[in-house]
């Protein structure tokens, strides 16, 4: 099981909880499976979601692969100028 | 893609200051911009736009404009798509309004004409029956319940019951118990700041030169920062298939995130598929204030606590952005940014993206984070003032680095925030003494920077020269760039490489030259398709020489035999060897195609002294330092471009820069005479200290540079202004009247 942390304002979406667990080996089963957990947290799936996985950032890459080993934290989609 | 191991190795090109290749363009008029394109039978387009902030479009007639001779096609919302994607629904009704004009300058007709004063006159015969509405541009006023409301039913589900439906969207980050922080301070500074809206000022106004016919097959040459963005906009908004539609990138003069979306774009589109013929649509300057994207404008609140010796104990923000006439997404990473730079236990910022009836937010450099991290550095400055101590000594003591758990959730890595502000501390420009009236400010500032889909074609020419194609509009300096890396992995000289930008049907799909992701993640598929290029020259040497592939290793620009056992053969160059791919296999190229990560988040501090004239409240700036981690800094002149290029924008967001609206919400300074930039005349030489710190995300630990340096300014000129006044500003920009007034309250 990995364990994710969401920003704040998701929390609510999440019954209140900061981390959240999913059995997920990358990251497109981590977001499937929050928003098949967490219904709540869909929309914000739906309009994109960074995975900060040990610091670095990734936008849209299902296959990067997470463990529990990992710090996964859960951003808001990048975006720039 | 990791860092080399090698990757402190010595570069034989990266790292120098080669000749730029557009430079001769440029200076001679040779570069071809937007507005330089014609077509043969060529119409010209002119669009009509709402005098009303807000307003109801009850109807539109065309009957007397159609009837001009001319007038060859005319268009409104109806001629648009209406796509059910919300995303895509709000660009399209911003480029033809639909229903209703939600800002001074909102398009609302089009119109195609043989020449541009039949165009210009036609538009005088368009009528259109407006019913005005209560409007509200400020976005405090637009938070409140009762204010006018821009759309109905935007608000998602992040916002709580009892605001304003013009709130669309909330955020928050942070860790800690900011009651404990709070109460082990010894000092606790709340204050409030606004900022205006300003415009990124590109000085190349927004052109185009469409051409679709019936069938939705369609040319488009543009101003952008990213044709393919421009495509499947296109697409959408005309109902047709993007690989029907080929657009093509003219010559960019100045982007800084506001060419990343369409304007004209559809509207020039629509105008020649109704009139059979190509059309032209020029922007005039008034127009690109008016009706193209300025940054937010801004309300904050702000809360940090201090002990005596200069440890943060707390922070807490409240920033309230408005981003125009539709839902934005920028205060989250103003939320996410403002508290970067600082290693603290507690720390929460709460954020709200709002509507008001002003142009549609474009992206601007590091979207967000400048006003954020201006109202955090203008309160750290003042505690530090407070306790008479030392700015950067407590900038240095608070500082983020490898292993602190940020504001806005990772723990960093490898960052070069310490390394910059030791640099700042160590630099002659801190210790130079100041004069009467004259204060030193400074600042942290903080990007995110990301990498990108983006895809790369290397070509090798019969005469051992080098030809790169990519697909992101160069606004940087990043042929060059691209070049330079070509050059350094394949061992030969920069002026064997040629790199073009090409269009939509020439290459694979790339991301818009935004999120200063273009020198990292281009230059990285550049550096791989080098690599798939070697491998296969290997290859081919190998068969030549009939000895295994893995017996041929690349070195300074030449295949070699392995080691003694392989053979003794004299070194095959790259010359040599594409002189004869005739007879080995054909053509020899390399690509690479791919969504690059690992950009690295970048750190810069920039430091200032100014004068603030008593009588008239006028700011000189007198001189200017920047010092940034850039990684590895290819071309170190366009690297300091950069630093230069943003700090300069930052004084003019800093001091003069400002949209003003009237009570009717109508834009008062559409222009270059009211709306003040700096100029050349207006800035002392701004200093660059470049910081290498490699980024462990890039074979040779580039990092991306262009959009950090728009972060301190703010804050560095504020702090110095309040510092040289003896009054704290809490609101930007700084214009001399409103300088005057708050020196006169102190008195």
């Amino acid at each position: 099981m990995v364990r994710v942390k969401l920003w704040g304002s998701l929390r609510s979406l999440a019954d209140g909880q900061e981390f959240v667990e999913a059995d997920a080996t990358n990251f497109k089963q981590l977001v499937d499976q929050l928003a098949e957990q967490y219904p709540a947290l869909r929309p914000q799936i739906k309009r994109g979601v960074s995975l900060a996985l040990d610091g670095v950032i990734y936008r849209d890459a299902w296959f990067t692969p997470i463990s529990e080993e990992n710090e996964i934290v859960l951003m808001p989609y990048m975006v720039g100028g | 893609m990791a860092l080399d191991s090698d990757a402190q190795r010595d570069f034989k090109i990266v790292g120098t200051r080669v000749t730029r290749p557009d430079g001769v363009d440029k200076v001679t008029g040779k570069a071809r911009y937007g507005a330089d394109i014609s077509a043969p039978g060529m119409l010209h387009g002119r669009i009509l736009r709402s005098p009303h902030a807000h307003a109801r479009i009850l109807s539109i007639d065309t009957t007397g404009a159609m009837a001009l001779k001319g007038v060859k096609a005319i268009v409104t919302s109806a001629d648009l798509s209406r796509p059910e994607d919300n995303f895509f629904a709000d660009i399209g009704d911003n480029c033809l309004a639909n229903e209703k004009a939600l800002y001074d300058g909102h398009a609302v007709a089009a119109v195609a004409a043989t020449d541009k004063a039949t165009a210009k006159a036609a538009l005088r015969l368009i009528k259109v029956d407006y019913e005005v509405l209560p409007h509200v541009t400020d976005v405090d006023a637009a938070m409140a319940p009762d204010a006018p409301v821009v759309h109905e039913g935007r608000a998602d589900e992040t916002v709580a019951e009892g605001y304003s439906q013009n709130v669309t969207s909330h955020f928050e980050f942070g860790h800690g118990d900011l009651e404990a922080g709070f109460a082990k301070a010894d000092k606790i500074i709340e204050r409030s700041f606004k900022t205006a809206a300003t415009h990124q000022g590109y000085i190349e106004p927004h052109a185009c030169l469409a051409s679709l016919g019936a069938d939705g097959r369609g040319e488009l040459w543009c101003c952008t920062q990213g044709q393919f963005n421009v495509r499947t906009m296109c697409a959408e908004l005309l109902g047709i298939q993007a690989s029907q539609l080929r657009v093509t990138a003219s010559e960019i003069g100045g982007g800084f995130g506001g060419k990343t979306t369409v304007f004209i774009e559809p509207v020039a589109l629509a105008l020649s598929r109704k009139a059979g013929k190509p059309v032209k649509i020029t922007m005039s300057r008034d127009e690109v204030f008016r009706a193209t994207g300025p940054t937010i404008s801004s309300s904050m609140d702000v809360k940090i606590g201090m002990t005596s010796d200069g440890r943060i104990t707390a922070g807490k923000a409240n920033l309230r952005y408005q981003g125009g006439a539709y839902p934005n997404g920028t205060v989250e990473f103003g939320a996410q940014s403002a508290f970067a730079a600082y290693d603290l236990a507690a720390v929460q910022t709460l954020g709200w993206n709002v509507m008001t009836n002003r142009p549609k937010e474009a992206a601007y450099r590091a979207p967000g984070a400048p006003v954020a991290i201006y109202a955090i550095e203008s309160v750290v400055d003042e505690l530090c003032q407070n306790f008479g101590l030392d700015p950067l000594d407590v900038r240095i003591k608070n500082a983020a680095r490898k292993g602190t758990l940020s504001s806005y959730g990772p723990t960093f890595n490898d960052i070069g925030l310490v390394a910059t502000l030791e640099a700042a501390k160590a630099h002659p420009h801190y210790s130079a003494p100041l004069g009467v009236n004259q204060g030193r400010g400074l600042s942290c500032g903080f990007w995110f920077n990301f990498g990108g889909n983006t895809s790369v074609s290397l070509h090798l020419n019969s005469d051992g020269t080098i030809g790169v194609v990519e697909g992101n509009p160069d606004i940087g300096g990043s042929r060059a760039s691209i070049s330079m890396m070509a050059a350094e992995e394949l061992g030969i000289s920069y002026d064997k490489v040629r790199t073009v930008i090409t269009d939509t049907n020439s290459i694979g799909f790339n991301d818009v030259t935004d999120g200063s992701r273009v020198t990292f993640a281009v230059g990285l598929a550049t550096i791989k398709a080098a690599r798939a290029a070697i491998k296969e020259m290997c290859s081919r040497v190998a068969k030549i020489w009939g000895i295994d592939e893995e017996a041929v290793i690349w070195e300074d620009g030449a295949a070699k035999p392995s080691g003694p056992n392989a053979g003794d053969f004299d070194p095959m160059t790259l010359a040599d060897i594409a002189a004869v791919a005739d007879n080995t296999g054909g053509p020899i190229a390399g690509h690479h195609e791919g969504n690059a990560d690992g950009a690295g988040v970048s750190f810069g501090v920039h430091l200032v002294d100014l004068e603030v004239d008593p009588e008239t409240g006028m700011t000189t700036v007198l001189r200017y330092t920047v010092f940034q981690d850039a990684g590895k800094a290819v071309h170190p002149d366009y690297v300091e471009g950069q630093m230069q290029g943003g700090a300069v924008q930052g004084i003019g967001w800093a001091l003069n820069e400002e949209y003003i609206y009237g009570e009717d919400g109508r834009l008062q300074n559409p222009g270059f005479l009211d709306y003040r930039v700096p100029v050349a005349s207006d800035l002392p030489p701004i200093e660059t200290v470049i910081l290498e710190i490699p980024n462990p995300g890039h074979p040779y630990g580039v990092r991306g540079v262009g959009e950090t340096p728009i972060v301190p300014p703010l804050a560095a000129i504020s702090n110095a202004v309040s510092r040289a006044t003896g009054v704290r500003m809490a609101e930007l920009p700084m214009s001399p009247p409103r300088i005057l007034k708050a020196t006169s309250a102190k008195v």
